[in-house]
């Protein structure tokens, strides 16, 4: 749907091009908009609306309408860069105008306090490049309020003991509790523990052109039908539309930033649907495309002045790549809890948030949660327990009886920074414009595992104390396989040992910035998004700022 | 043949929880969606089969038969799952096409093989068909192995096991889960949207505030 768009000549140049509009790039460009930039946000995704949203599990599960195609797009992984990466997929995004925040879960937990001073409080942990943030909580404390007013956040303020400080209560109450909530809290408060409400980047009240959330059940991976989630594309992107400054341009696919000889960005290259080439011109760029495509970006616009890929003097460009370890463990309950209908989590418990490392024996900490996020398909092929057969009468028994009857504690929790964790370019294989693929190379910090093991204990007992029939999980693995894309451009004071600055300026070139998961230099307790919807409001003033005071300009 | 649309009948029930400006927004966009899946249903029960012969379909359908039996509740049968592996086959799933042309001919080898005389897997009785398919399960494989390895029907079995779950799962107005089958078996309400209380465990829950203050008296 576009509402009074300009349409921007290539050759004009506009104040900023967007690569990507996602959480961050969403924000950003309703924000510099709204500021009187003009503004192009370049989307290698289609422009999907809601009515092109549906319940159809074969889009999603088989035909990848809302994320990167594996077919278009493959991907290789590798442990260690000592071994030969071999073709996998490796990474889900969101690859529509909106981003991943079309299709996510929409969990909007604020980072606390420690996440941004971890390395002072605790100290060097040994395999892992921890460092502080050089912006902390209070910084972006103004910002998560803002995202919580702007884009609309439900949840209870005060709800959970353990929350950092908050200037504004949120702007509406909780959705609904589920069974699976109500089961968790339960047992929790059992336990000693503190269940809250979960916040959610859902409506529970409507708002203009929004309807509040339905329950139709089908969130997770899903568009929603009636605006109710808070992605960019319904929250930040028609908002940019309106301002009459800024143009949504799908379907372009940025594989360069160009830059002219006095090593200044002049604007973003990219395919069109039909594969042909454009420079779009621009004061500035601004590169918003997730924790690997910002990176690959960055390496596939190496040139003669960087060698080593662009804003790369410090070789940390796609490196230091953290995922969030976390799993499952999954619980069958006596009688219906009927959670497929409705939104994912209900409930949320942040009492592990910092264990002592001195005390438990590692690093790290997290948040469970209480959820049902499975869809009809996906819940016969993963939500049955293990020795279920595939097929036959004793496997249709347990789909029949299990499917209402199951819900999930969700453990979410750190990944330690490790510098050979990364997003590269594979020397061999290439996406289907003919360019280098995503290499992943990832081993979890033995941290990482030992703390996923520990939580699954507290979610067993949670599960215990409820009275659960059955209860499962498996063993804590190393993944291979990343959705949340965290810390591989990282923010910093010392361009060394790190890729932007406060600012999201890098270091290397004066009038490009760089936006999102990429920008994290923790990885918090699972639930990057809303953080990263905080650092584009946050980034957009300070851009703004910059732009002000006439240095973007040539 | 019942075509109630989920859909259609989400938007039928009105502004019932959905805000009057989102209605008057999205209507007609959401309606012209909604037309498009009923006529995609409508076309999702062919009077003929696209991909497969009408034998290949008779042994297609007998054993997605097998993977979700009907007994007291329909199965993959009953909610027409040949249909949709049909029509998936030469939309969605076309680079599964040669997996089924040389699969069936496989699994067909290993129905001869065991019961010497027979051809067809449509042919066998239920104990039967469920001893050739229980030859996929990996141990058992390993044990008998009175045929050739053949990985081909392996991941024959493996596609025909996740399409028929496909088929037998998906929202009804997505081509197949005829009459809503499937969801009648797991007990899912064909309903595009639901209010509070969900469940059973929820029904009865008191609200955040006097949930914390049973707590405190405990």
């Amino acid at each position: 749907m576009s509402v009074d768009q300009p349409k921007y000549k290539t050759s004009d140049e506009v104040d900023f091009v967007i690569v990507g509009s996602g959480a961050a790039g969403g924000i950003l460009a309703k924000e510099l908009s709204s500021n009187g930039f003009r503004v192009v946000v370049l989307e290698q995704g289609p422009y999907l609306t809601e009515a092109d949203f549906t319940h159809n599990e074969i889009e999603i599960l088989a035909e990848d309408k809302l994320t990167n195609h594996p077919k278009l797009q493959p991907n290789t992984f590798r442990k260690t860069p000592d071994e030969k990466a071999k073709p996998q997929r490796a990474l889900v995004y969101g690859r529509c105008v909106g981003g991943t925040s079309v299709h996510f879960t929409a969990n909007f937990w604020r980072f606390h306090e420690i996440d941004f001073v971890e390395r002072s409080k605790v100290g060097a942990v040994p395999g892992a490049t921890l460092v502080d943030w050089p912006i902390t909580y209070a910084d972006l404390e103004p910002y998560y309020t803002k995202v919580e007013w702007e884009i609309g956040v439900s949840g209870l303020a005060g709800a959970s003991p353990f929350d950092p400080p908050r200037s504004r209560p949120y702007p509406m109450p909780p959705l609904p509790v589920k069974s699976s909530g109500v089961i968790f809290e339960r047992a929790a408060r059992k336990l000693g523990w503190h269940p809250f409400p979960a916040p959610m980047a859902i409506l529970s009240q409507p708002r203009p052109g929004r309807s509040a959330c339905v329950q139709c059940g089908f969130c997770l991976s899903f568009g929603c039908e009636v605006g109710a989630k808070s992605s960019s594309l319904v929250a930040a992107i028609r908002v940019a539309e309106r301002t009459g400054r800024c143009e949504i341009r799908p379907n372009s696919y940025v594989h360069k930033i160009e830059l002219d000889a006095n090593g200044r960005a002049v604007g973003a290259v990219y395919f069109d649907e039909k594969k042909t080439t454009h420079l779009q011109k621009a004061k500035a760029v601004v590169v918003c495309a997730n924790g690997a495509e910002t990176p690959r970006l960055l390496l596939l616009s190496a040139n003669k002045q960087f060698p080593g890929g662009l804003a790369n003097s410090s070789s940390l460009v796609g490196k230091n790549l953290m995922f969030n370890s976390g799993g499952v463990v999954t619980g069958v309950y006596e009688h219906p809890l009927n959670d497929y209908k409705g939104y994912c989590v209900s409930r949320v418990l942040h009492d592990f948030y910092e264990p002592d490392p001195q005390k438990v024996g590692f690093y790290g900490g997290g948040g469970l949660d209480a959820r049902y996020d499975f869809t009809p398909i996906s819940f016969a092929f993963g939500g049955l327990p293990p020795g279920t057969p595939r097929w036959g009468k004793e496997f249709k028994a347990t789909l029949a009886h299990n499917f209402t009857r199951t819900m999930e504690i969700f453990c979410h929790g750190t990944s330690l920074p490790v510098e050979n964790n990364s997003f590269s370019l594979d020397p061999d294989l290439k996406d289907a414009w003919g360019l280098p693929a995503l290499r992943l190379t990832y081993k979890d910090h033995p941290d990482d595992l030992k703390l996923t093991a520990w939580l699954f204990e507290r979610a067993n007992a949670i599960h215990e104390a409820a009275g659960a029939v059955t209860k499962w999980s498996f063993p804590p693995q190393e993944q291979q396989f990343g959705v949340h894309l965290l810390g591989t451009c990282r923010m910093g004071n010392d361009p060394k040992t790190s890729v932007i600055n406060p600012d999201h300026r890098t270091h290397d070139v004066k009038n490009l910035f760089l936006c999102d998961g990429s920008s994290l230099v923790t990885s918090g307790r699972g639930q990057p998004t809303m953080t990263i919807m905080a650092l584009a409001f946050r980034a957009a003033d300070r851009i703004t700022a910059l732009a002000k005071r006439g240095e973007l300009g040539a | 043949m019942e075509q109630s649309l989920s859909r259609r009948r989400f938007l039928a029930a009105g502004a019932r929880g959905l805000s009057a400006a989102w209605v008057a927004t999205h209507w007609p966009a959401v309606l012209a969606a909604a037309e498009h899946a009923h006529k995609s249903t409508l076309a999702a029960a062919p009077a003929k089969f696209e991909f497969f012969t009408p034998e290949e379909a008779k042994e297609i359908d007998a054993i997605t038969a097998r993977i979700i039996p009907t007994d007291d509740t329909p199965g993959a049968r009953e909610a027409g799952v040949v249909y949709f592996i049909d029509r998936g086959l030469t939309t969605f799933a076309t680079d599964d096409q040669k997996t089924y042309r040389e699969g069936l001919p496989e699994l067909q080898a290993r129905v001869t093989e065991l019961f010497p005389g027979i051809t067809k897997f449509s042919a066998l009785t239920a104990d039967q068909q469920d001893e050739i398919l229980h030859t996929f399960d990996e141990q058992t494989a390993r044990a008998r192995r009175p045929f050739r390895a053949r990985p081909g029907a392996q991941n024959f079995f493996d596609t025909l096991q996740q399409h028929t779950m496909a088929g037998f799962l998906i929202d009804p107005d997505y081509g197949g889960n005829h009459d809503g089958a499937g969801w009648k078996v797991i007990g899912r309400e064909r309903e595009h949207m639901f209010q509070p209380p969900f469940g059973y465990y929820d029904k009865d829950y008191p609200g955040w505030e006097a949930a914390m203050k049973d707590m405190e008296k405990k």
